[in-house]
């Protein structure tokens, strides 16, 4: 991981290339943060991949987090690693919740990292995300004709009735 | 599910050679409930989608549900041959988040049965994908061990699969008496099974020329498509993240990576019975260092007093009916902690909101990411090599689909 240090001297030299990308950064339990513009999660993580001397250039995990009540309420979590320096580090853009039945966007990182792909699709299925030019964007594990977002943190454990055939002839 | 069953590839044209056939998923071959939408050209594959999906079972939702002590049994079921590793995986996230330092004896314990499932694991896919290529005899062989090991799980923890033996400071229980010279004389056997197995297989015609130059993808597009574990060290990368980043006991343990060449099925195949061998001198290794002291931390806020305590020590109980209760509060906070796992980097994210109960649990599986990687493995070769990639890839679908 950078540490303390390490980290403020990635954002700033993020920072001079693409002022106003990070919003702040956070270092807690060894794990390095940042949290950057959602607008400009594309630029930011190209420019850490490709950025001589930096070369966070594989995408270990892409999920997202639920952060109800607080606003914006939605994380989408980047963990990066660097091969060289064996250095792992996590890029959060925080996503608000449009409102009733609109859903959230960001650009997706597939052209950056192929292994998004399947990743993206799942943050979708569970959070109702929508991945910008992702190229397939449909639900992974969940069947096609789901209704809701099952992982958001107020969508009900057991939110859905089961209903047993069993029980219904012979019970009532 | 179903969107990704188009019918491209497919033309409405009677000469059209290009046929598409549904592969699963109730087939052994697909190891697990595994749906493979598969565009032929004679005996060609053309294109292929992965469906996955049918044994989703939202534990990953259900974890949000549960105190943190709960969440262990429950993560155990995701990738069901490698449940320590999940164990580990939460363990370890939740012991980083509070902040709790595990003792000694339980890193090399956690170290010691890490490797046992290792080895259970890479058995079980060698069985299996051996059997897929006509070496029937291999299933049995393999099962031989994995029973060894499975004995002594139940030895040391009472249950043969999915164990719960670890918990958030350490393991549960201490090994029992007998464990170590069982588990020596299985660390002394396995080399020779090992041995056993390459004769019967580095030497069959068959199985070479269904191994060998097939399934190739190069080590760039494999670290593109975010592939780790065993493949990614077939294909010539050295990256392990046993010795790459610092967790447990594997710093003072002496192993070597074993890494391919060319990166085909054969080297796959390498690879990973070169790792048995390395995992069994881990666990030896284990068992020469295992040192003594406690096997779980001692601080109470977090751990289970002892049973033995409870009838004469009133904050003992008071602690054990907490603990039992509500569980333990986790301040606020996120984790994201990987370990190396049978099949590559399995990682587990944990958010916590400073209740008793995880905010999120996700989990970096890695058959998951892997899969990615079969389109490029299989497309253009021949089907019976399409099933002989898939065997290699070494997916488990519990963990796929969680």
């Amino acid at each position: 991981m950078p540490d303390a240090p390490g980290l403020e001297l990635i954002r700033q030299e993020i920072e001079r290339d693409l002022p106003g990308s990070v919003g702040g950064t956070s270092y807690e339990h060894g794990c390095a943060a940042m949290i950057v513009d959602p607008e400009q999660i594309l630029a930011v993580l190209g420019w850490l991949k490709e950025t001589p001397g930096q070369n966070y250039g594989f995408l270990s995990s892409l999920h997202v987090a639920d952060y109800l009540p607080a606003e914006p309420r939605f994380g989408v979590h980047y963990e990066l690693l660097n091969f060289d320096r064996r250095e792992r580090l996590r890029v959060k853009a925080m996503l608000a919740d449009p409102g009733e039945d609109a859903l959230p966007e960001i650009d997706s990182v597939t052209a950056l990292f192929p292994t998004a792909d399947a990743q993206e699709r799942e943050s979708y299925d569970f959070f109702g995300i929508v991945f910008r030019g992702h190229p397939n964007l449909t639900r992974i594990l969940l069947p096609d004709d789901y209704v809701g977002w099952p992982q958001r943190r107020d969508f009900p454990v057991g939110g859905e009735p089961v209903t047993f055939t069993y029980n219904e002839h012979n019970r009532g | 599910m179903a969107s990704d069953v188009s019918t491209k590839g497919f033309v409405d044209d009677p000469t059209s050679e290009v046929m598409t056939v549904n592969v699963g998923p109730h087939h052994p071959a697909t190891h697990g409930v595994l749906r493979l939408v598969v565009d032929l050209e004679g005996e060609v594959v053309r294109e292929l989608r992965p469906v996955i999906g049918y044994v989703h079972t939202g534990i990953e939702k259900s974890c949000e549900d549960k105190s943190y002590w709960k969440v262990i049994p429950f993560v155990e079921r995701m990738d069901y041959v490698s449940y320590f590793f999940q164990m580990e995986a939460f363990c370890g996230a939740v012991e980083r988040l509070i902040e709790l330092e595990i003792p000694p004896r339980a890193k090399y314990l956690r170290t010691l049965f890490l490797e046992l499932n290792r080895i259970h694991s890479h058995l079980v896919w060698l069985g299996t994908t051996a059997l897929d290529l006509g070496a029937i005899s291999m299933l049995w062989y393999c099962f031989r061990e994995r029973d060894r090991i499975l004995d002594l799980f139940e030895m040391a923890t009472g249950q043969r699969m999915h164990t719960r033996y670890f918990q958030v400071g350490g393991v549960i229980e201490d090994i029992p008496l007998g464990f170590e010279e069982k588990c020596r004389s299985f660390v002394e056997d396995m080399p020779v099974r090992v041995g056993q197995y390459e004769a019967l297989l580095d030497r069959n015609e068959v199985f070479l020329s269904r191994t060998k130059g097939v399934g190739i993808v190069s080590r760039e597009r494999l670290l593109e498509l975010g592939v780790t574990g065993p493949l990614l060290r077939a294909a010539g990368e050295p990256w392990d993240l046993r010795k790459t980043f610092d967790y447990l006991a594997y710093p003072e343990m002496d192993f070597k990576i074993p890494v391919g060449t060319v990166g085909d099925n054969y080297d796959r195949y390498r690879c990973r019975v070169a790792e048995m061998v390395e995992s069994a001198k881990i666990v030896g290794q284990c068992l020469d260092a295992l040192p003594e002291g406690p096997f779980i931390a001692e601080d109470r806020k977090y751990v289970l007093p002892p049973r033995s305590e409870l009838p004469t020590s009133m904050e003992s109980l008071i602690h054990h009916f907490k603990l039992v209760t509500e569980g333990y509060r986790v301040g606020p906070g996120e984790i994201y902690y990987a370990i190396e796992g049978p099949r590559g980097e399995l990682g587990c994210f944990v958010l916590a909101d400073g209740s008793s109960k995880p905010a999120r649990v996700h989990f970096r599986d890695s058959s998951f990411v892997n899969l990615q990687a079969f389109r490029d493995m299989a497309v253009d070769s021949y089907v019976a090599d399409m099933i002989c990639s898939l065997g290699m890839l070494d997916p488990i679908l519990g963990g796929v689909d969680r």
